[in-house]
């Protein structure tokens, strides 16, 4: 296969996702596409991360882990700050669309999160010879799950959606200053985490396999916070309905 | 004041504190208070203050320092600031099985405590990887570290 290939699947993806965000009739069936190519892309990701790809010179197999943990740690990364426009968005201009598309992108963010920070803990294990420990990127990464947990929970804890909508959006504003610093915190201070990774750091055939994850996983985080959206829109419907049905045609 | 108006004066105000805490974290000394690891120059550097609390040391493996006892049971080594073992160098003992990537010239972080006789004892062995991936060169076996570890007091 050419290792351009998931580019040039990616570069579809972002198409489609910008003209789920702009068409509205492609809003109706865009989920379907998005899983579908998670689906055909999910059933060659084994082999070519398991099999195809070499080992790692130093690790071993281990390392086969980072297609997993790298694209799962990035869409957590994209939700959230999906999460921060929707904030800003929300306080510059009432919608309870920017509301709903704030709690299924924390929600599924912290997903993300949570599972892209387990497995680089299991995957710690037999290269650092630790699972966890308090270096900074750790911390900061941990500091996200916990911070956008609260957030989750502060949303649940208000009654009023506007309230709701307003405290949650000037905490989902403060909140992303972790992400900032979780990503510049392998340079900025010493860590145990290596730095970020480039495709001249990474060897060709590995660089294809995590362009493929990644494709993958973000085809899987738009089915999740389109789902997840649908849900949150409907409920904030009707919460607010019935005599002012706002922005119509929203949806 | 109007709704929209007050949320786009929260909408302001949480910008700006979000944008100063960044900066302060980013622009601030908060480095130079919270340390994860010294590198031997620094730890060198503190004089007796390093000894006695536990800290963390990090840096590279010298060449050519690792040093077994004939059972097994205690490991020796260098850290240096410098993967070539120049530069300042701190003496390592542990008792723990080291990760299996550990060897010279890789990066360590070791947990313990450094005492005037010269000595960082450490009962937490970590190896770091750098963010080169590369496969094995042809004719190489990834399982080739391990049997260095096993003869490297030979």
């Amino acid at each position: 296969m050419p290792l351009i290939t998931p580019l040039l699947i990616l570069v579809g993806v972002v198409g489609l996702l910008l003209a789920h965000a702009f068409v509205p009739s492609v809003r109706r069936w865009s989920w379907k596409a998005f899983l579908g190519i998670a689906v055909v892309m999910f059933l060659v990701q084994p082999y070519l991360a398991l099999s195809w790809a070499p080992p790692e010179r130093e690790m071993g197999e281990v390392q086969r882990i980072m297609y997993m943990h790298v694209p799962q740690v990035w869409m957590a990364l994209l939700a959230l700050t999906l999460n921060f426009c929707c904030s800003v968005a929300f306080l510059l201009k009432k919608s309870w669309v920017t509301d709903a598309l704030a709690e299924a992108s924390a929600e599924v963010g912290v997903y993300f999160g949570a599972v892209g920070v387990t497995l680089g803990a299991i995957w710690a294990k037999p290269t650092w010879g630790v699972y966890w420990d308090w270096d900074p990127r750790l911390t900061t990464a941990a500091i996200m799950i916990v911070i956008y947990m609260g957030y989750l929970t502060l949303r649940r804890f208000v009654e009023d959606p506007e309230k709701r909508a307003t405290w949650s959006s000037v905490m989902g504003i403060i909140s992303y200053v972790d992400l900032p610093v979780l990503w510049f915190s392998v340079k900025w201070w010493n860590s145990l985490h290596q730095v970020q990774s480039s495709p001249k750091t990474v060897d060709p055939d590995m660089t294809m396999v995590l362009r493929w994850s990644a494709t993958m996983f973000l085809c899987l985080l738009s089915v999740f916070i389109i789902h997840r959206f649908r849900v949150a829109y409907a409920a904030r419907q009707a919460e607010v309905a019935p005599p002012e049905a706002l922005a119509p045609g929203a949806a | 004041m109007s709704p929209e108006n007050r949320n786009r004066l929260l909408a302001v105000g949480a910008l700006v504190v979000a944008g100063g805490a960044l900066a302060a974290i980013a622009w601030g000394n908060i480095g130079e208070n919270l340390v994860y690891y010294w590198t031997p120059g620094e730890m060198l550097s503190q004089g007796e203050k390093a000894y006695g609390p536990t800290i963390r040391l990090g840096g590279v493996v010298a060449p050519k320092s690792i040093v077994w006892t004939d059972d097994k049971q205690h490991l020796a080594f260098e850290v240096a600031d410098q993967k070539d073992g120049t530069g300042p160098k701190v003496k390592v003992a542990s008792d723990q099985v080291p990760p299996q990537m550990f060897r010279e010239g890789i990066g360590v972080v070791v947990e313990g405590t450094y005492a005037a006789d010269g000595v960082f004892r450490t009962n937490r062995l970590m190896v770091s990887h750098s963010n080169e991936y590369r496969p094995p060169k042809p004719g190489e076996h990834t399982k080739e570290w391990q049997k260095s570890l096993e003869t490297a007091s030979k």
